[in-house]
């Protein structure tokens, strides 16, 4: 089929002669247009379609937009060679010119940035109030849990024990170890400088057991667990699975949520040991390897460094943590609308809002035990 | 005259399980085909093979005299611009405005300015029945029902000659079901669609359909008009038609 042409005949006098032919669909408009444009609107113009093999609603849209911006500035639009389906066409284009809006009403820049940032600071101060209506909710739930252990669901907290916790120690250790390797040459190229690479097994045992071990298991929990748990919750809230078990008499805290925040407040104090033991002997290795620190020496200074406090300090912290990351990724999870796309936002935010929290509490519990003097 | 939709020998599979076996079927120009068979019969599978959402394990699919299977991405691309296709619940791009959604394969594929596309994006949001300011919303913003009238806006958006429809009354209230299959035919009838329709709406089947292909026993058992339906002997097609429900929508049809 021959694309579509159009061929502007000279001013006879009587108007403009066009004469349209070839195909007048969709794959052709865009040139037509152009052309059509060109035309210097108020002439009378008289279209000849006798030459039209095919036309649809895009070709029909163009020839009833010229001839109604002829007619609306007064002039005189005639059409020639009409058959019965281009009129049907042209008619049913007529009856459907209604403009329509295409995008939603733009407001003045300045007026979205403020309304943006109020928006966001609004946004802010309703979460933190829901987080603290959760976690007395959560609190609640728990006392009632211990009052009556019976309701406690013993199977899923044994499944998402293992998977929060057992699956995670590959990583868990891989970092750890990966971390005191690091810690080890970083420190001891610092110390050389004063001929005290020994200290190093100081560096190490302190940094490992008070911050990093913990820290860094706390960061990759919130972002495999806490994820997860705002994933599994929020599919269900989707899924209506969560209004289905309000409706059966279940209580989605005592189900879903205590489970998973138990899980992780009973497993991670066990992965942040597992990254201590990690962090340390990743350490040793590479005072071994690059100082001629052997292990036995390693071991002998370690118990020099270090007192049971260094450990506990770290270990303290890990219960309180897995709280935060747990509650939020709940939280998120229960907070998610109908739409599969809330639930991808939701998850960012539960990793985001868990590793501030995890850290805002760290640096908590540093002034508290600088205070205390341990 | 040569059929829009050939299929010959078509044998589609997951892992052990066959769909469809030597499957064959016609699809005319410018007819109403309506799909119909059991659950899990295959009839979304049959849809989504058609346009190339999974691959026949054998069998020769035609669109428009093209082997697709064949065909280079050039070949393919184009008769991909003459088909639309209305997924169950209008598939349409949640971040996008309906207006936004139906102007995507216009500047995707035609390159057309945005006035030009704002205003047969306008037209079209006017052809299946949506109020003016339905074009600025969001999808998630709009009802079911306006959702599928969006998604067949927007399966219309370059003209197609051909659209797939995948039950586009489920979910709709009666009235709703009833405008839709309206528009439908309507469309269908000046814009010379051809139109395959998978439902289970007997209604609709009843009402706008010029010819119904039943999926059973994992081939088309049998295709024609509704008269033919009713005089089938076969026993699932005597439950289907002649059904409580089957017997309401003729009496309506009738009344």
């Amino acid at each position: 089929m021959a694309d579509g042409w159009l061929k502007v005949g000279a001013d006879g006098g009587d108007g403009l002669v066009l004469q349209a032919g070839g195909s007048w669909d969709a794959r052709n408009v865009t040139r037509l247009d152009l052309q059509l444009r060109d035309i210097r609107p108020g002439q009378d113009l008289t279209v000849n379609l006798d030459q039209i093999e095919r036309l649809d609603t895009a070709g029909a849209w163009l020839l009833f937009r010229t001839l109604k911006e002829c007619r609306n500035l007064g002039g005189r639009a005639d059409l020639a060679g009409l058959t019965p389906a281009i009129e049907a066409m042209l008619e049913q284009v007529a009856a459907n010119d209604i403009p329509a809006e295409i995008e939603p009403p733009q407001t003045n820049a300045l007026v979205a940035v403020v309304e943006h940032i109020g928006a966001g600071a609004v946004d802010v101060a309703m979460e933190a109030k829901q987080q603290i209506a959760f976690l007395g909710l959560l609190l609640e739930t728990l006392a009632r849990t211990i009052r009556h252990p019976s309701r406690l669901r013993l199977v899923p907290l044994v499944h998402h024990m293992e998977k929060v916790g057992f699956n995670a120690l590959p990583i868990v250790g891989l970092i750890s170890f990966l971390i005191g390797v690091v810690l080890a040459f970083q420190g001891a190229t610092q110390l050389q400088r004063f001929g005290a690479e020994i200290f190093v097994v100081n560096l190490i045992a302190v940094s490992v057991l008070r911050e990093i071990a913990i820290l860094l298991t706390a960061i990759v929990v919130a972002g495999r667990s806490g994820s997860a748990f705002t994933a599994e919750i929020g599919s269900m809230v989707v899924n209506e699975e969560v209004d289905a078990m309000r409706t059966l008499g279940l209580d989605p805290m005592e189900v879903l949520v205590l489970p998973r925040v138990l899980a992780l407040v009973i497993t991670l104090p066990l992965l942040a040991f597992f990254a201590d033991m990690m962090g340390l002997f990743g350490g040793m290795l590479m005072c071994w390897g690059a100082l001629d620190i052997s292990p036995a020496l390693y071991l002998e200074r370690l118990q020099g460094a270090i007192s049971p406090w260094s450990f506990w300090v770290g270990i303290i912290k890990a219960p309180f943590f897995a709280f935060l990351i747990a509650m939020v990724g709940c939280l998120e999870g229960l907070r998610v609308t109908r739409s599969a796309e809330s639930v991808g936002r939701q998850t960012t935010r539960s990793v985001v809002t868990g590793i501030f929290l995890v850290i805002v509490v760290d640096a908590l519990f540093s002034i508290f035990f600088a205070a205390v003097g341990v | 005259m040569e059929p829009v939709i050939r299929i010959r020998g078509l044998r589609t599979q997951f892992g052990d399980q066959v769909i469809h076996d030597n499957l064959d079927l016609d699809v005319r120009k410018a007819e109403i085909l309506g799909i119909v068979g059991g659950s899990g019969t295959g009839k979304s599978v049959l849809l989504r093979t058609i346009i190339g959402l999974n691959h026949p394990t054998a069998g020769q699919i035609e669109v428009f005299g093209q082997d697709l299977a064949q065909a280079n991405p050039a070949e393919r691309l184009a008769v991909e611009q003459r088909w639309g296709v209305l997924f169950q619940d209008g598939a349409l791009f949640s971040s996008l405005t309906v207006a936004q959604n139906i102007e995507v394969p216009m500047k995707e594929h035609l390159g057309m300015p945005a006035r030009l596309r704002d205003e047969i994006a306008a037209l079209k949001i006017a052809m299946v029945g949506l109020p003016p300011e339905a074009g600025s919303k969001y999808p998630s913003e709009l009802s079911g029902g306006m959702r599928k009238r969006a998604g067949l806006a927007r399966s219309l958006a370059l003209d197609p000659d051909l659209i797939f429809l995948d039950e586009p009354t489920a979910g709709l209230d009666p009235i709703g079901a009833a405008n839709f299959d309206q528009l439908i035919r309507r469309l269908a009838d000046n814009l010379g669609l051809t139109v395959f329709m998978v439902t289970h709406d007997l209604d609709s089947l009843n009402a706008i359909c010029d010819r119904i292909a039943v999926l059973a026993e994992k081939h088309v058992m049998v295709v024609g008009p509704m008269a033919d339906m009713l005089r089938h002997e076969h026993p699932w097609l005597r439950e289907y038609f002649h059904g409580p429900r089957a017997r309401a929508a003729q009496r309506q049809e009738v009344g």
